[in-house]
């Protein structure tokens, strides 16, 4: 009758105060050397970051770069939403149906290893330079991966809980809800987290290939102009909503929903 | 804890298993039941005992309607309510023990009827807690909870008791006697060990090793609160000189 005790509130406490604390060390430690480096170099191709954090305050007062980054930030939402949702349909299918496996695997190999770039281009050729294209495209590129990762989800479903399931008559619904997705929910986790960094990535590509605006158009555009202090304003900026969106959205979710398991992951 | 049950679903249960295989991954072919037949009386508890691996969890997934692959027929209806207590607790460990029995409950399983049970195997303070948080014994409680909180027409019940240190076990056997004496039930264990079949059986149903058919079925008349180990010790001795080939094993 022992009954492991629950995680004690002052070591959790603990826990998500040093947390933030070692990683605002982390980012300032890489700004000090970023800053030895620019005042070393005193070049117009490397700014400091006092330079480029002004950069992006005359930018966020006066210009577009907040526009800039919503547009790129709708993209990146609206790839991750059609890949994880035609990934994960299409994985568990795959996972659960062996026939259809053997006929998709050949189709997911090709698409695992195509260039991004082969597929942006042929979207764009096919069809058109769109708002769609780009979208599709992006999405496209990440689908594979989470097909593979969700799969594998799929064929590790507990057969034992499957027949507690069917032996207490639980409904389709309440099943999925209950017995199905809570095991998923690791490769749901796996898939997201690698298939946003994967999103980032390829969505600046498809803006500088064909897309009138984004992070990734006046990333283009000043390369033209040799402008390097703009292109660190605006990765630097994208790196934040980036680190926001991992750190204010991500990790609380995946918190939440592992909060059953003994120890933090 | 009485309820009103369409009639016929709990009048008695008659399983005809002609023949059961089993397919192994290398393709051979296995009988593992074959002509078993079996009346199981309502609010009766019917044990069923064999030696290890003779076939008696494929029998009870037949009989829980897990495996229709076989020839022969269970006259089971379909609406009736089955709770199933497996060899492992096999608990949601992303649900806490009250969100476990709350899944399966039975219509109009009021959340005090929750509590009452709860109470009565033991568990009351565990509701909160998620099942990794439990011990073995204390899971298996909750399986046992569960498995009553679906009021069940057929309770089926596979080894509940394997692989705990004999106090807990034997704590758990009177537990499970009490909480079924308290509501009425058809029930059917599986077990291969014989004081637990000793204790438990209204209905004691000897099985043959593969393929596994009926070798006899006795009833005992002594009511199970009356089995002190004197008792069960007596039904021992009278059963080894009958049969021999079940009961030395044990």
């Amino acid at each position: 009758m022992t009954v492991i005790d629950a995680r004690n509130d002052s070591v959790q406490g603990t826990r998500t105060l040093s947390g933030p604390l070692v990683s605002a060390l982390s980012v300032a430690g890489f700004l000090l050397l970023w800053f030895i480096a620019a005042e070393l170099a005193q070049s117009r191709l490397l700014p400091g970051p006092g330079a480029v954090l002004n950069y992006i305050y005359q930018e966020t007062v006066h210009g577009d770069l907040v526009t800039e980054l919503g547009i790129t930030l709708w993209r990146v939402a609206a790839s991750f939403v059609v890949a994880m949702f035609l990934g994960s349909v299409i994985g568990l299918a795959m996972g659960q149906m062996p026939g259809l496996n053997r006929v998709l695997d050949p189709w997911l190999i090709v698409l695992l290893n195509l260039p991004a770039l082969v597929i942006i281009i042929l979207a764009y050729v096919w069809f058109g330079l769109n708002e769609a294209a780009a979208i599709g495209a992006v999405a496209l590129n990440k689908i594979p991966n989470a097909v593979v990762t969700l799969r594998e989800g799929a064929r590790a479903l507990d057969p034992g809980l499957d027949e507690m399931a069917r032996a207490y008559r639980l409904s389709p619904l309440s099943k999925l809800r209950n017995v199905t997705l809570p095991q998923l929910q690791p490769y749901f986790a796996a898939a997201s987290r690698s298939g946003l960094s994967l999103i980032w990535k390829i969505v600046l590509v498809v803006e500088l290939l064909g897309r009138p605006n984004g992070v990734g158009f006046e990333l283009h555009l000043n390369f033209q102009l040799f402008n390097v202090t703009a292109i660190l304003g605006y990765t630097l900026a994208f790196v934040a909503v980036m680190l926001a969106i991992e750190y204010l959205l991500v990790q609380p979710i995946e918190r939440h929903s592992t909060r059953w398991r003994n120890k933090p992951v | 804890m009485n309820d009103i049950r369409p009639a016929g679903v709990t009048s008695r249960f008659e399983i005809r298993i002609e023949e059961k295989t089993h397919v192994s991954a290398d393709g051979t072919a296995l009988v593992a039941i074959r002509d078993f037949v079996l009346d199981v009386k309502p609010g009766s508890m019917t044990v069923l005992m064999g030696p290890s691996g003779c076939g008696k969890t494929t029998l009870l997934r037949v009989v829980a309607g897990l495996d229709d692959r076989f020839a022969g027929t269970v006259g089971i209806p379909s609406e009736a309510r089955i709770g199933l207590m497996f060899q492992e607790p096999r608990l949601l460990p992303w649900r806490t023990v009250r969100q476990n029995i709350e899944l399966v409950v039975a219509p109009g399983f009021s959340a005090e009827d929750l509590e009452r049970l709860a109470h009565s195997v033991g568990i009351a303070d565990m509701l909160p807690r998620y099942p990794q948080e439990l011990s073995l014994g204390l899971a298996r409680r909750v399986a046992l909870a569960r498995a009553f909180a679906t009021k069940p027409d057929l309770l089926l019940l596979d080894e509940p008791f394997v692989s705990l240190d004999e106090r807990t076990a034997d704590r758990l056997r009177r537990l499970l006697l009490e909480v079924w004496q308290a509501r009425p039930t058809t029930a059917i264990l599986v077990t291969h060990n014989a004081r637990e079949a000793i204790l438990l059986a209204d209905q004691l149903v000897l099985l043959a090793p593969r393929p596994t058919h009926v070798v006899a079925v006795e009833t005992i008349t002594v009511p199970q609160a009356q089995r002190d180990p004197k008792t069960i010790d007596a039904i021992h001795a009278d059963f080894l000189c009958r049969y021999p080939a079940n009961f030395s094993a044990n």
